[in-house]
């Protein structure tokens, strides 16, 4: 096994709980609550999840966009969250992000083909003469006219400024994309385009990806390796073939069973969860998944399942397993 | 099975300064008693119009029902005045919207939002109106009732809003439920909940669905019958598993094609090139003509009408005009 | 536009590319500015004023600040348009003259207050923290005083400190823009708050830009719009407040001619009711320049304000 490109190690990231006329803490939101994940060079590794799962968290904490609570963050061996200001700036053009939303993660203001060369300049990765090349290269090869360097981005539709906002990435040469959602704003037909473009990219350039995503199927496209969270903890991390020919952890079945197949009266086994996804805030005791588990038994309500190996690159957070 | 909803030759049109956008273009469909029709297409088709104009509420600042006839149980919808269509409204015809938090008060407690229809059109005491809401609220999955009811909506979240919802719409016992988007705004194992107490109520109660999404998964899980727009026009129309066993038009194929599918896994991915065109750049052709594979000169000059084209199955598309000369 | 039209500009195919496409935001806003009938109206009323005011006293004979006895008080004729005030000076130029100065006063204290404000403002957004607090609870305690009452005390306090005629009109500048900027600051402030937290910002965090290009190529472009537009609204406030002052006698004082002490000069009862002719043209003025400014100024919100989606 090659040495892993990021090591995320025991990482917790709580936002706080502030309220009263003095602005006190009264608790925190364990956004992300004790999370390890280690990605390989050239993999995508998929992060699942249902809205509060905080997977958008382990996504902007992956790559100190926020600050962390706990835990470490390695990237090719070398500690994020201890590296100087100056230092993380440079280390920058490695480490990429890609929103979800197309419209507001590019400035209005701002025209493509700048937006796409500035951080060039402003690294030193090319000079004056060449930053025009550059961003013409990169605009094909992310499927956009070399007419559109001069534009803005109010005139570009939701798929091609998702282009744009790859572009803007893909030119500074990163060893890793963090991938927040990025096809769930866009239409089927377009998300194709995109989720074709993230994988031709990843032949060429040999990207390695965080894709952050709640759709399954596109996970099961495009991830070589899948993670599924749950209320800021992890349930489970397998290999694809693993993880969608057979689940272990009861929320992963339930998931994998609650997508929409389109094919017209296919008999299924289907897991119908109980009840709402509990609030963050206050998420219940012992196994997170308890009280919507169709399988719980006593001892899950009291004891937190430890994340462990259960052999291959299989792990599991479940008494059951 | 009797024709619930007509809609013929549906025109509504919107007013920008830049030009007229035809947002619904001569759009036709039925929906018969107890079965589920899906609108199905992308953003800015007309699928949410559609539904809009039927309820009565295209119709804006900006927007216009400028043709047609939507005939609703013998009724033309078009015609009614302002006071036939409120007692409709909510009574025969239910909607549930893609957002729920936005389409409840945040000022009044859920229970009292189910009992509003109740009083104002079964003409229920209040006393009796209260307890048939908590029993609604019951029927649709909540545990607890007597307490959610007197939450408000910022008190739950959005999967418990969308059932509250869908509480108040059958309140009435509809004939018609319009569900615009109902669960895209949902996680989906909270989709999954939503979309089986749907296919209940509409076994147990005769009722008649019209479903608009973007999503094919849902579109096989829940229609009879399906619809696809495009840019305002139904290009494709016919019952769920003969059009996605057999579609016709190249952009169903294209859609049912694009979507990665659980268990079922392609190298790389079929993806319909360019966008949706512009409503306001559109000429006399085939609105698809410059994304199809199969563009032909007649597609860009001129526009197919809708055929048959198969046991209830109809297609606008210049490919099949022949093949249905000879029928 | 309207939400039903999702996949507007259709860059890629050839219908679409037309050289008219290729507009910044600027010229959109410009365009549709264009397109606003009252607005327009507004602007080329102010433009008008602003003109009349600076170029007129150039062709009038009337310009020396002379008392013409014999001339006192006359009606509109064919030699003084608006007639002669007590000291036989020609209205219609005493007005023009007015205008330069109350329109000086009033673009001035707008630039100096729009100036403090967005500073501050824009600081306390930005950093945050102790900075934040101190910037913002400053503002709130002259946000607290009424600031007419505030501008009579300053006003009285000027009149007892003996200032030279010639300087109040500087010191009614300042004073103005010393009541204003807490407006100002706290929505700049709000503004500030809420671009940094929009996904560009932090996008330009992920591609390493310094701070200073974040702050002056990301962040402040995106703060212009909104201050183009407090600061032509602001225009019109600043005009009211120093004819108000001025009216009081506390503002800019006589010789010396404003909209305001002109009014303040017809102020008793034979001037009200038979001299219409001294008290009519300054306080139509006033009253064409203000709503003209906010006429304007309501355009430019609707075409460059952010907050208002198209």
């Amino acid at each position: 096994m090659s040495e892993p490109l990021l090591d995320i190690r025991r990482l917790k990231k709580y936002f706080p709980i502030k309220s009263g006329l003095l602005n006190r803490t009264v608790g925190q939101v364990k956004a992300v609550d004790d999370i390890s994940i280690t990605i390989r060079p050239g993999e995508t590794f998929g992060l699942v999840g249902e809205s509060g799962s905080g997977k958008s968290t382990v996504g902007r904490t992956a790559i100190r966009l926020t600050d962390k609570t706990e835990g470490e963050v390695a990237f090719k061996g070398v500690d994020l969250y201890a590296l100087p200001p100056q230092e993380l700036r440079k280390l920058r053009p490695k480490l990429q992000l890609i929103f979800q939303d197309p419209y507001s993660s590019l400035n209005p203001r701002v025209r493509v083909g700048d937006a796409i060369g500035e951080a060039l300049l402003e690294h030193g990765l090319a000079s004056k003469d060449e930053v025009r090349d550059r961003v013409l290269d990169v605009l094909s090869l992310c499927g956009l006219s070399s007419y559109h360097i001069d534009r803005f981005p109010h005139e570009f539709s939701g798929g091609q400024r998702q282009r744009i906002g790859i572009a803007r990435a893909l030119v500074l040469n990163p060893e890793l994309i963090v991938a927040d959602e990025p096809v769930s704003a866009l239409d089927v037909s377009i998300q194709a385009q995109i989720i074709n473009l993230f994988r031709r990219l990843q032949e060429t350039n040999g990207l390695t990806y965080l894709f952050i995503s709640h759709d399954l199927s596109v996970v099961e496209h495009l991830c070589s390796r899948v993670g599924v969270m749950y209320l800021g903890s992890m349930a489970e991390t397998a290999s694809r073939d693993d993880l969608f020919r057979e689940p272990l952890h009861p929320y992963t079945k339930a998931l994998l069973s609650a997508v929409p197949i389109p094919i017209p009266k296919l008999k299924r086994e289907r897991i119908v969860l109980k009840g709402d996804i509990p609030n963050p805030a206050n998420p219940p005791s012992g196994c997170k998944f308890h009280t919507r588990c169709p399988f719980a038994v006593a001892r899950c309500a009291e004891e937190r399942p430890e994340f462990r190996h259960v052999g291959g690159e299989r792990y599991v957070a479940c008494h059951l397993v | 099975m009797r024709d619930l909803l007509t809609i013929e030759n549906l025109r509504t049109h919107f007013f920008a300064p830049e030009g007229t956008i035809k947002a619904v273009d001569g759009v036709s469909l039925r929906v018969r008693e107890g079965e589920t029709v899906c609108i199905v297409g992308e953003s800015g088709c007309g699928k949410s119009i559609t539904a809009l104009s039927v309820m009565g509420l295209a119709a804006g600042s900006s927007g216009k029902v400028v043709g047609g006839r939507i005939e609703f149980d013998g009724r033309n919808l078009l015609e009614l005045d302002k006071n036939e269509l409120r007692t409709l409204r909510g009574h025969e015809i239910a909607m549930i919207f893609q957002e729920p938090m936005s389409s409840l008060n945040p000022v009044l407690p859920v229970g009292e939002q189910i009992m509003e229809p109740l009083i104002e059109h079964l003409k229920l005491g209040k006393k009796a109106a209260r307890a048939r809401a908590i029993e609604l609220i019951a029927q649709v999955g909540i545990a607890r009732p007597e307490q959610i009811a007197n939450a408000y909506p910022h008190e739950l979240s959005g999967g418990m809003l969308q059932r509250i919802m869908i509480a108040a719409a059958i309140s009435c016992s509809p004939k018609l439920l319009i569900a615009d988007e109902p669960t895209t705004a949902l996680d989906v194992t909270i989709q999954a909940q939503i979309l089986d107490m749907l296919r209940r109520f509409k076994a147990e109660s005769n009722m008649s669905i019209l479903l608009i999404t973007h999503d094919l998964g849902v579109v096989a899980e829940m229609a009879d019958y399906v619809v696809v727009m495009y840019a305002g026009k139904v290009v494709e129309e016919g019952e769920v598993t003969e059009l996605f066993s057999h579609p016709k038009h190249p952009y169903t194929k294209g859609l049912l094609r694009s979507k990665p599918i659980l268990n079922h896994r392609q190298d790389e991915l079929y993806a319909i090139p360019g966008q949706v065109p512009n409503p306001l750049e559109l000429t006399v052709s085939c609105y698809f003509h410059d994304r199809c594979g199969q563009c032909m000169d007649v597609c860009r000059s001129r526009e197919p009408r809708l055929r048959e084209a198969g046991e209830r199955h109809r297609v606008a598309c210049w490919l099949y005009e022949e093949a249905v000369a000879y029928v | 536009m309207s939400a039903i039209s999702g996949g507007l500009p259709a860059a890629d195919t050839p219908i679409a590319r037309k050289e008219s496409v290729r507009t910044s935001l600027w010229a959109l806003a410009l365009r549709r500015l264009l397109q606003n009938k009252l607005a327009m109206a507004g602007g080329i009323v102010v433009a008008l004023m602003f003109a009349i005011c600076f170029i007129g006293p150039l062709f009038s004979p009337y310009t020396d600040n002379k008392i013409h006895m014999a001339l006192m008080n006359k009606p509109p004729n064919w030699k003084h348009w608006l007639g002669t005030d007590a000291l036989g000076r020609d209205v219609l130029t005493r007005v023009m003259q007015a205008g330069r100065i109350s329109l000086t006063v009033g673009l001035a204290s707008m630039v100096l207050s729009v100036f403090l404000g967005s500073l501050l403002g824009a600081i306390a957004g930005y950093y945050r923290g102790i900075a934040d607090q101190i910037i913002m609870r400053i503002g709130d305690l002259l946000l607290t005083v009424p600031s007419l009452p505030l501008l009579f005390i300053l006003g009285a306090l000027l009149s007892e400190w003996k200032v030279p005629p010639e300087d109040r009109m500087y010191i009614v500048m300042l004073l103005l823009s010393f009541v204003n900027w807490p407006g100002i600051a706290r929505m700049v402030r709000g503004e500030v708050l809420s671009l940094r937290e929009r996904e560009f910002m932090q996008a330009a965090t992920v591609l390493g830009l310094s701070a200073r290009r974040k702050l002056f190529r990301h962040l402040l472009p995106n703060l212009v719009p909104l201050l183009i537009v407090i600061a032509s609204l602001n225009i019109g406030g600043a005009v009211l407040s120093e004819s108000v002052l001025s009216f009081f006698g506390l503002g800019v004082m006589p010789p010396t001619p404003t909209w305001g002490n002109m009014i303040d000069a017809a102020n008793n009862l034979i001037d009200f009711q038979q001299r219409p002719w001294l008290w009519i043209p300054p306080g139509f003025c006033i009253f064409a320049t203000v709503i003209a400014v906010n006429l304007f100024g309501d355009g430019l919100r609707d075409v460059l304000d952010p907050k208002q989606k198209r």
